[in-house]
C-alpha cells in the first residue's frame, strides 16, 4: 500500500499539486490513522494534508477519483486472488497472477498466461496487468510517444513471449482452442492499453506541464497566442514572485548592523545609563530608487502587458520606484499599480494611454517637462520598448540629459538586435546613452534583466 | 495528545462536536481528527459566517480545554502576539534593589571586581518573572493544553507568519532571552483565512488546510435544528431551500451559515409557520447585507419559495 500511496503522490504532482517529501509523510501518518478501507475518509485525509488551496483540492479530488479507480490499486496482488484457490503450495512465487488451474481446461501443459486467459477470471486477468504495469514501472511513463514501448513491457512482464510460442504449437495441434486465445489475447492487448493511457493521464501531466513552462518561458512574448497568455501570466507573476522571494527579505535583516554605543547610552540617559533600549548602527545603503518608462502603444501592445506586470511586481520588490506609461504621451502609473490588483491596474493604463501610435519625441519631451526632478544620481532608470517612433524626432538629446542626471539607463527592448536601426526604430541612436542595452523578449530574459537589476541594491 | 477526551475515531468527533452544537461535515470531523492523531494545526479556510471562529469554540467545548484568541490584524507584532517584557517593573526593581547594590558590591575593592560579582546578577531582570506572556505564550504554557485560535490569520503582515512557524510545527517559541519554551501540552490550533491574502508555503505546508464552504441542505437543516430548536420541521425545510436557491444568484455577499441561523430566530420569533412571501420580503434585510443584494434578490422572492416548496415535497 506504500507503495500505492508513493504512486498517487507522483500522480498529484502530475495535477499540479506540489507534494514536499515533508508533505508526503504527514500523509502517510495520516493515512496510517485512517487506513485505507473507508474511501471517502481515505480522500480527504488526503485532500487535508495535501493540498493547500482550493484548487489544488479539487485538482486532487480529480486525481483521486482517476487513480483509484484503476485495478492497479485493489490490493497488493499475490494473496488476495489465490484465497479462493487455496492451494498456495502449487503457486510459483514469481508472477502472482492466478492461475485457475481447477477449471480443467483441455490443455494443462500451457503457461499461466494462457491459462488465466482461458479461464476468463477477469479480476484475475485485472490483477495480473496491475502487477505487470508495476514491473514495468509504468509510473514512469512521461510522454505520449511512450505508449507504445509500455505496452509491450506489461504484456512481456505478463508472458507474451511464451504465449505466442504456444500458440504457434496450437495453431497446428488444436485450432479451436488457438482461435480461442487469440481472440482473448486481442481482449488483453486492449486491456493493456487502457491501462497504458490511463497511467499516461496520472502521471505524464507534471512532465508535459513542465515542459509547456519550459518552451513559454523562452517563446518570444509578443508571439503568444492568444489561449497562451492566461499561462503566461501565470507564469510571469511566478517569476515575479521569485524576485520579490530573493529580494525584499534580506534586505530588512541585513539593516542592522553593531551596536551604537553612544546613542544607546544617550537613549538610557534617563535610567542611569542602564541600557534597556539598544540602538543599533545601520549600515548605510543606496536607497533603491527605479525610474520606469514603459512603452504601451500598439506596436508592442501585447508586450507591455508583461512589462507593466513586471512592474507592478517591481513596485512590491523596491521601495522607491515610479512609473510612467506612455505611447504618445507620458503619464504616471505609479499609483495605478500600486493601489490595483495587476489586472485592474493595466486595464486602466491601457485605456488612458494605451494603444496609440508611439511618439518617443513628444514623450520625453513630457518627461523631462513634468519629471526630470525625481532622477537622482542614485537613480535606475529603466525603459522598455521597441524604440520605434514612427519617424518623428527622437529626441535622444533628452535621454542624454536623463543618463546624465542618472546612475544608469537601462534599455530593454523586445526586438532583437538584427532589427534595430532598421525601419522606423530609433535603437542605435538611443543606445548610445544607455549603460545597459538588452534584448527582452522572452520570459527568461525579462526575469535575468530585472534580477540584475534588483541585484545591484542589494 | 491531550489526555481529556482524545478522539478514538472520526464518529467520535463528529458526536462530540455535535453535543455541543456544532454539526460538522465529514471532512471537518477528519480534519479535527487527524489534527489530533497527528498533532497538526488546521488551517481553515472559507467565506466568513460558515463557522471558521465556531469549529474552535466547539472543539474547546467539547474537549474542555480553555480557548485562546489571537485576533489578527495589520501590524500585530511579536510583542503584542507572543510576549513582551515588563520594562516598568524592571525599572521599578533597580530602584528599589539599588540599596541592595552596595551589599552585592561591597566586599569588591576595585572595579573589575565589581564588574565580575554584578556578573553573577546580570540576569536576574531577563527571567520568566519579567515576561508578560500574550496569547502564543499563554497558550504554550496551558498545562491541560488548550484550544488556540489565531483569528483571520490572513489580516496579519507576513512577517507575522514567519513568526508563527516555530510554534506550529513543533509548539515551542524561542525566546533570546530565556532560550526556547515548548509547550506542556500541545494546544490544538486553529486558523482562520478569508483568503484576503495568499498566505505564505511554509505557513501552508504546516498545517492541515480545510476548506468550509457552504453546507449542503440536508446538513444546513441540521445545523438549524440543532441552533434554533423552536422552529417546525416544514419551515427549516422551506428556508433552507430558500437560502440554497438565494445562494445561487450573483450577490455581492451570500448569505452563510450564521445568516441562515439568525433568519431561523428571526422566523421563530415572528411565529411564521411557513415561508410566505411578505415575510420573506420583511426579513429579507436579515440574510443580505447589501441594498443592492436585496435589490436584487426581491423579484425572485415569489418563484424562490415555490421552488423551496417543492423541493420540500419531493425531498
Amino acid at each position: 500500500m506504500r507503495e500505492n500511496l508513493h504512486r498517487f503522490f507522483r500522480a498529484a504532482r502530475g495535477a499540479g499539486v506540489h507534494v514536499s517529501p515533508a508533505e508526503s509523510i504527514d500523509a502517510m501518518r495520516a493515512v496510517k490513522q485512517v487506513g485505507f478501507s473507508d474511501r471517502a475518509i481515505l480522500r480527504d485525509a488526503l485532500l487535508l494534508t495535501l493540498a493547500k488551496s482550493q484548487d489544488e483540492k479539487l485538482a486532487l479530488g480529480d486525481s483521486f477519483d482517476l487513480f483509484f479507480s484503476q485495478p492497479e490499486l485493489r490490493e497488493d496482488p499475490p494473496e488476495p486472488d489465490n484465497d479462493d484457490a487455496s492451494q498456495d503450495s502449487d503457486q510459483s512465487p514469481s508472477s502472482g497472477s492466478a492461475s485457475e488451474a481447477g477449471e480443467g481446461q483441455p490443455a494443462e501443459a500451457l503457461g499461466p498466461l494462457a491459462q488465466m486467459l482461458l479461464s476468463q477470471d477477469r479480476n484475475a486477468i485485472a490483477a495480473a496487468i496491475a502487477n505487470a504495469a508495476g514491473a514495468a514501472s509504468l509510473s514512469d511513463i512521461r510522454y505520449s510517444t511512450q505508449r507504445g514501448i509500455f505496452s509491450s513491457r506489461i504484456l512481456d512482464a505478463m508472458g507474451l513471449q511464451r504465449l505466442r510460442d504456444e500458440l504457434d504449437e496450437l495453431t497446428v495441434t488444436s485450432p479451436a482452442l488457438a482461435e480461442r486465445l487469440r481472440a482473448a489475447l486481442d481482449a488483453l492487448r486492449e486491456a493493456v492499453r487502457d491501462t497504458v493511457s490511463q497511467g499516461l493521464a496520472l502521471y505524464a501531466r507534471e512532465e508535459a506541464e513542465n515542459l509547456r513552462n519550459e518552451i513559454l518561458r523562452n517563446a518570444p512574448l509578443a508571439r503568444i497566442e492568444r489561449r497562451q497568455v492566461a499561462e503566461m501570466r501565470a507564469l510571469i507573476r511566478q517569476i515575479a514572485r521569485r524576485l520579490r522571494e530573493r529580494y525584499s527579505k534580506p534586505r530588512k535583516r541585513q539593516r542592522r548592523g553593531h551596536l551604537d554605543v553612544r546613542r544607546t547610552l544617550r537613549r538610557n540617559a534617563a535610567w542611569g545609563g542602564v541600557p534597556f533600549l539598544t540602538a543599533w548602527k545601520r549600515k548605510h545603503r543606496d536607497r533603491p530608487k527605479i525610474v520606469a518608462l514603459c512603452d504601451v502603444s500598439g506596436s508592442v501592445a501585447q508586450v507591455s502587458d508583461f512589462f507593466l506586470l513586471l512592474i507592478h511586481s517591481l513596485h512590491e520588490v523596491v521601495d522607491d520606484v515610479r512609473s510612467f506609461a506612455f505611447s504618445s504621451h507620458l503619464i504616471e502609473v505609479s499609483e495605478i499599480l500600486e493601489e490595483n490588483s495587476p489586472e485592474a491596474a493595466m486595464a486602466e493604463i491601457m485605456s488612458k494611454v494605451g494603444f496609440g501610435s508611439s511618439d518617443y519625441g513628444s514623450s520625453l519631451v513630457d518627461f523631462e517637462k513634468e519629471f526630470m526632478s525625481t532622477l537622482t544620481p542614485q537613480t535606475t532608470v529603466i525603459v522598455l520598448g521597441d524604440a520605434r517612433s514612427n519617424n518623428l524626432d527622437p529626441r535622444a538629446d533628452i535621454l542624454r540629459r536623463i543618463s546624465e542626471r542618472s546612475k544608469r539607463l537601462v534599455w530593454l527592448n523586445p526586438e532583437g538586435r538584427l532589427a534595430w536601426g532598421f525601419g522606423d526604430s530609433e535603437m542605435p541612436r538611443y543606445a548610445t546613452f544607455c549603460s545597459v542595452v538588452r534584448q527582452c523578449a522572452t520570459a527568461h530574459q525579462l526575469e535575468r534583466a530585472v534580477s540584475d537589476i534588483v541585484a545591484t541594491y542589494q | 495528545m491531550a489526555e481529556q477526551k482524545a478522539s478514538t475515531s472520526i464518529e467520535a468527533v463528529e458526536s462530540g462536536l455535535a453535543a455541543q452544537g456544532y454539526i460538522a461535515s465529514r471532512q471537518i470531523a477528519t480534519a479535527v481528527y487527524l489534527s489530533q492523531q497527528i498533532e497538526k494545526p488546521i488551517l481553515v479556510e472559507g467565506p466568513a459566517g460558515v463557522g471558521k471562529t465556531e469549529l474552535a469554540k466547539a472543539i474547546a467545548a467539547w474537549r474542555g480545554m480553555k480557548m485562546i484568541r489571537l485576533q489578527c490584524y495589520e501590524g500585530l507584532d511579536e510583542a503584542k502576539a507572543l510576549y513582551e517584557w515588563k520594562y516598568a517593573k524592571q525599572l521599578l526593581y533597580t530602584q528599589i534593589l539599588k540599596d541592595k547594590l552596595g551589599e552585592v558590591l561591597g566586599g569588591a575593592q576595585t572595579l573589575h571586581a565589581a564588574l565580575d560579582q554584578l556578573h553573577d546578577f546580570g540576569d536576574v531582570f531577563f527571567s520568566k518573572e519579567f515576561v508578560e506572556p500574550r496569547p502564543l505564550l499563554q497558550a504554550l504554557e496551558q498545562p491541560g493544553g488548550c484550544v488556540l485560535l489565531i483569528d483571520e490569520i490572513d489580516k496579519s503582515d507576513a512577517e507575522f507568519e514567519s513568526l508563527l512557524l516555530e510554534i506550529l510545527s513543533d509548539f515551542q517559541v524561542t525566546i533570546p532571552e530565556l532560550g526556547t519554551v515548548s509547550a506542556i501540552t500541545p494546544p490544538t490550533v486553529i486558523l482562520t483565512s478569508n483568503s484576503e491574502r495568499d498566505l505564505g508555503d511554509a505557513l501552508k505546508r504546516r498545517c492541515l488546510h480545510l476548506h468550509i464552504g457552504f453546507p449542503e441542505q440536508r446538513l444546513e437543516e441540521r445545523i438549524v435544528e440543532s441552533r434554533v430548536p423552536g422552529i417546525s420541521q416544514t419551515l427549516r425545510r422551506q428556508m433552507v431551500g430558500f437560502i440554497h436557491e438565494i445562494r445561487s444568484l450573483d450577490l455581492k455577499k451570500l448569505p452563510s451559515v450564521s445568516e441562515t441561523i439568525d433568519w431561523a430566530r428571526v422566523l421563530v420569533l415572528l411565529q411564521a409557520s411557513e415561508l410566505d412571501t411578505d415575510i420573506v420580503k420583511d426579513t429579507l434585510n436579515v440574510l443580505l447585507k447589501y441594498e443592492a443584494d436585496i435589490e436584487a434578490a426581491s423579484p425572485q422572492v415569489t418563484t424562490f419559495i415555490a421552488k423551496a416548496a417543492r423541493s420540500n415535497v419531493f425531498g
